[in-house]
C-alpha cells in the first residue's frame, strides 16, 4: 500500500468523524420537531403532508398501533412495485420499451427494494424502464431509510420516556426523515454527482459510431438522483447493473470519495443523535466508538488482504473485478463501509476479491449489520446487543441489569435475543437448502470453497438486508427469488416488530436512580463488552460456515490450487 | 381501515413529493448547469458521436491502444464482470491466454512481463481507463503498426504523459490514461494505416 492510498484511507475517516457531531446534532433536533432553519423553510410542506394524507401529527401511538401503520405503510409500497413493474410495458417514460420482468424477479425486487436491502437479481439498464426506476426504485430508496429512522425514533423514546404509554407516530417520523434529512442530502450529492458525470437524463439511450466503425449503445436514465439516495439511505440498489463500479453511476475518485463518504454519514451521525435524544451523550459516543472500532479491524484485515499477490493467479495483484481509476485502497474501503452498513452497493465485484477480503465483507453482514449499519436499522440492532452487554455485565455481578436507568428483564432479553436471531437463523436454513438442492447449486459461477462462499454470501446479505453480492452466483431464478424474497422479508420484519415490543415495554417502566451497583454504558469497558457481544454471537455461529469458504479457500490459494 | 387510508395517502404524497418532483428537479438542474456530463459525457468528431469519454469501447486494431479486458465482451446493456474467484481455474486460464496475447501483438518473449490490469477484467466491463505504465506498454506497437517516423513516434509518446490524469485534488484515486481520448489525439497526430 502506497502513502497515498494510506492517506486516502485517513482522509477518508478524518472526514466521516469530523462530519459525525454536527450532522449528529441536527438529526437530533430535527427529528424530535425541535426549531431547525429547514424546518421553517420546509414547515408547510410537512403540514401538507399530514393534511393530504389525513392524520394528525399530534396523535401519540401504542406500539402495537405503530407497528401496525408501519407494516401497512411498507405493504403497500411493496404492492405498488410490484404492479408497476409488471405494467411497466404499459407505462410511460419507457424509451427503449423494456418490457415486464417474470413476475418472481418483480416480486423479489419489490421485497428486496421495500426492506431496504436492495438485492439485485437484474440489471437496471436493460430491465426497469425510467419510470420504474424513478416512481418506484427512488420512492423505495427514500420510504425504507425512513421507515429505519423511525423505528429508532420509537425505540429512542423508548428509553427516554418515563411511565408513557406510547412511542410517537410513525407518520410525523416517516415524514420528517424524508422531508428533513433524506432529501436535501440528496439533492445536493445528485447535482455534485451529474456535475462529475453521472447521468440525469429521460431521453433514450445514446447511439455512438466508435472509432473502428461499430455500433455503441450509451445508456442514459435518471441515475444520479437515485444514486445520491442509493447511498445516503444505506439502499445500494444500483441504476446499473454493475453498480457503483459503472462508470456512469461513479465516474471519477470524488464521486467515489461521495458516494463512501455518503454510506457511513447518517448511520455514525444517527450514534450521536440518539445520546442527545436519551440524555447521555457520552453513551452515544460510546457505541459510535464500538462500530468505529468493529469497521477498523475488518478494514485492517481486508486491506492487508487485498494487497497481497495472488499465488494462485500467476502472482498477480488483485484488480480483477476493480476500476483502475479506483485502485485496490479505495474498493476495499467502499468494500468494508458498504458491508458494515448495510448498503451493499459495490465499487468492485466482491466475487473476485482475495478470500480473505471477501471474508471481511461476509462477516461484517454476518455479524448483523451493526458497523454502523443501515440508516436507523444499523442502530436499533445494536441496541438490541447493548441490551444483551448490559444483560450480561448484570450476569455477571448478580444485579437486576438497568439500561439508561430501566430495568432490564426477562421480555427485554427475550425479544432482543429474538431480534439477534432471526436473521442468524435465516442465514444458515437459507444456505443449507441451497447447497442440498440442485435449483441452489445450480446457480453457482464458481467451483471449490468459493461456490460455497456465494452461497453463504447471497443469504447473508439478503437475511441481514444488505444488498451486495458474490454476483457471479445466478440469483435470477425461481428457487433463489422467492426463498431470497422469504428472507429478506424476515430479516427486515422479524427484527423490527420486536424492535417495537421492546420499545413499547420500556416506555412503561419507570426509572431508577443509578446506584454503585449500575455498569456504567459510557466508558471502554462497556465499549468492550459490546465489541465482544457482537463478535461473539457472529463468530460462534458462523465459524463452521466460514471455515469451510473462504478461510480454506485462503489456505489452498497458498498452495497455487485453483477449482 | 383507520390505518390503510392513511399509509395510502401517505404513500401516494410520497410518491409524488420523492418519485417525481425530486428527480425531475435535478434533471432540471443538471440540464441546465452541467448539461454534457448528466448526458453521458458524449465525445463528438467532426459532428459524429464517437463513444462516452466514460465508456469503453473495444479497440482492436493495432494502430490504436487498447482498454483493459471485458468480461461482457464490451456490451453496454447490460455491462459485466467475470466475477471469477481468486482460486477459479477459468480466471487463471483467461489471465494465461491474454498474457499470450498481449506478447503476441506487442513482439515481446513469452515470459516478459505484462501490466496486470490488461490481464485482469475490470468490475464494470466497461472501465475506460488504464494506467500510464499500460498505456507505455503498448506505444511501440500503435508507433510501428502506423509506421511512425522516429520524430512521430517521440511525440507519440509525449502525448502518452499528456493524456495522464492525475489523482484527482491531488490525493484521490490513481494516475490514469483515458483509452478513448488518448487514441482520438493519436489519429489527430499521423493517419493511421486503415
Amino acid at each position: 500500500m502506497n502513502g497515498r492510498e494510506w492517506l486516502q484511507v485517513v482522509l477518508y475517516l478524518a472526514v466521516l468523524t469530523s462530519l459525525t457531531p454536527l450532522l449528529g446534532a441536527y438529526l437530533a433536533r430535527a427529528l424530535s420537531g425541535e426549531r431547525h432553519p429547514l424546518a421553517r423553510l420546509l414547515g408547510p410542506v410537512e403540514r401538507a403532508c399530514y393534511s393530504c394524507g389525513g392524520v394528525s401529527p399530534d396523535q401519540e401511538m401504542r406500539w402495537p398501533q405503530y407497528a401496525a401503520s408501519l407494516l401497512w405503510f411498507n405493504a403497500i409500497g411493496l404492492v405498488v412495485l410490484f404492479l408497476l413493474q409488471m405494467l411497466q410495458g404499459w407505462l410511460p417514460l419507457n424509451p427503449q420499451d423494456l418490457p415486464a420482468p417474470s413476475w418472481h424477479l418483480a416480486l423479489n425486487t419489490a421485497i428486496s427494494f421495500a426492506t431496504n436491502t436492495n438485492w439485485q437479481a437484474y440489471s437496471g439498464e436493460a430491465t426497469m424502464s425510467y419510470f420504474t426506476q424513478m416512481l418506484g426504485l427512488t420512492v423505495q430508496n427514500f420510504v425504507s431509510a425512513a421507515t429505519g429512522v423511525a423505528v429508532l425514533l420509537a425505540l429512542t423514546r423508548g428509553f427516554a420516556r418515563k411511565s408513557a404509554p406510547t412511542i410517537g407516530n410513525f407518520w410525523v417520523d416517516l415524514v420528517r426523515t424524508t422531508l428533513y434529512v433524506l432529501l436535501p442530502l440528496s439533492l445536493v450529492l445528485a447535482v455534485v454527482l451529474a456535475a462529475q458525470g453521472v447521468v440525469q437524463s429521460l431521453d433514450p439511450y445514446a447511439h455512438a459510431t466508435t472509432l473502428e466503425h461499430a455500433e455503441q449503445v450509451i445508456p442514459l436514465g435518471p441515475a444520479a438522483s437515485q444514486i445520491a439516495i442509493k447511498q445516503l439511505g444505506t439502499n445500494g440498489g444500483g441504476f446499473f447493473g454493475t453498480n457503483s463500479a459503472h462508470p456512469f453511476e461513479n465516474p471519477t475518485p470524488l464521486t467515489n470519495f461521495l458516494e463512501m463518504l455518503a454510506i457511513l454519514l447518517i448511520p455514525s451521525s444517527l450514534c450521536l443523535a440518539y445520546g442527545r435524544l436519551v440524555g447521555a451523550r457520552r453513551h452515544g459516543w460510546a457505541i459510535w466508538s464500538a462500530m468505529m472500532l468493529l469497521l477498523l479491524a475488518g478494514l485492517g484485515v481486508a486491506l492487508w488482504a487485498e494487497h497481497q499477490p495472488n499465488t494462485a493467479i500467476a502472482g498477480l495483484p488483485n484488480l480483477e473485478g476493480k476500476e483502475t481509476r479506483f485502485g485496490i485502497a479505495n474498493s476495499v474501503l467502499w468494500a468494508t463501509a458498504t458491508t458494515g452498513a448495510s448498503n451493499g452497493s459495490v465499487n468492485a465485484m466482491h466475487d473476485s476479491f482475495s478470500p480473505l477480503g471477501g471474508a471481511v465483507a461476509l462477516f461484517n453482514i454476518l455479524q448483523g449489520e451493526v458497523v454502523f449499519g443501515g440508516v436507523g436499522a444499523g442502530l436499533y440492532g445494536m441496541l438490541m446487543f447493548v441490551v444483551l452487554a448490559v444483560f450480561l455485565a448484570g450476569l455477571m455481578v448478580g444485579r437486576t441489569p438497568e439500561y439508561l436507568g430501566k430495568k432490564i428483564e426477562a421480555r427485554e432479553v427475550k425479544l432482543s435475543i429474538s431480534a439477534v436471531l432471526a436473521p442468524c437463523v435465516v442465514v444458515l436454513a437459507g444456505s443449507a437448502v441451497a447447497v442440498l438442492i440442485p435449483a441452489g447449486t445450480e446457480g453457482l459461477n464458481n467451483a471449490g470453497p468459493h461456490g460455497l462462499s456465494e452461497v453463504l454470501y447471497a443469504f447473508a446479505s439478503m437475511a441481514n438486508n444488505n444488498g451486495s453480492a458474490f454476483s457471479g452466483l445466478n440469483a435470477a431464478t425461481r428457487f433463489y427469488d422467492l426463498l431470497g424474497g422469504l428472507c429478506m422479508l424476515v430479516g427486515r420484519f422479524a427484527v423490527i416488530v420486536p424492535v417495537l415490543a421492546l420499545a413499547g415495554g420500556m416506555a412503561r417502566k419507570k426509572t431508577v436512580p443509578a446506584s454503585s451497583g449500575t455498569f456504567p454504558t459510557d466508558g471502554p469497558l462497556f465499549v468492550f463488552l459490546l465489541i465482544g457481544v457482537v463478535t461473539l454471537v457472529g463468530a460462534l455461529t458462523f465459524l463452521p460456515a466460514l471455515a469451510l469458504g473462504p478461510i480454506v479457500e485462503h489456505l489452498l490459494m497458498l498452495q497455487a490450487r485453483v477449482f | 381501515m383507520k390505518t390503510i387510508l392513511p399509509a395510502l395517502r401517505l404513500f401516494a404524497v410520497l410518491t409524488l413529493l420523492t418519485g417525481a418532483v425530486y428527480p425531475l428537479a435535478v434533471t432540471g438542474v443538471a440540464r441546465l448547469c452541467f448539461p454534457k456530463p448528466a448526458c453521458g459525457s458524449l465525445i463528438e468528431r467532426r459532428g459524429v458521436v464517437v463513444g462516452s469519454g466514460l465508456i469503453a469501447q473495444n479497440f482492436t486494431n493495432a494502430a490504436y491502444f487498447w482498454p483493459r479486458p471485458s468480461s461482457g465482451g464490451f456490451a453496454t446493456v447490460p455491462s459485466a464482470a467475470s466475477n471469477k474467484g481468486p482460486t477459479s481455474k477459468d480466471l487463471r486460464q483467461a489471465v494465461e491466454d491474454r498474457a499470450a496475447r498481449w506478447r503476441q501483438a506487442e513482439r515481446l518473449p513469452a515470459d516478459a512481463p505484462v501490466p496486470a490490469e490488461l490481464l485482469l477484467a475490470s468490475g464494470s466491463g466497461l472501465d475506460p481507463d488504464i494506467s500510464p505504465e499500460a498505456a507505455r506498454f503498448q506505444m511501440e506497437r500503435v508507433a510501428r503498426a502506423r509506421g511512425f517516423t522516429p520524430e512521430q513516434r517521440q511525440r507519440l509518446s509525449d502525448l502518452i504523459e499528456q493524456s495522464i490524469e492525475p489523482p484527482q485534488l491531488g490525493i484521490l484515486g490513481e494516475p490514469r490514461v483515458n483509452v478513448l481520448k488518448l487514441n482520438l489525439s493519436v489519429d489527430s497526430l499521423g493517419s493511421s494505416r486503415e
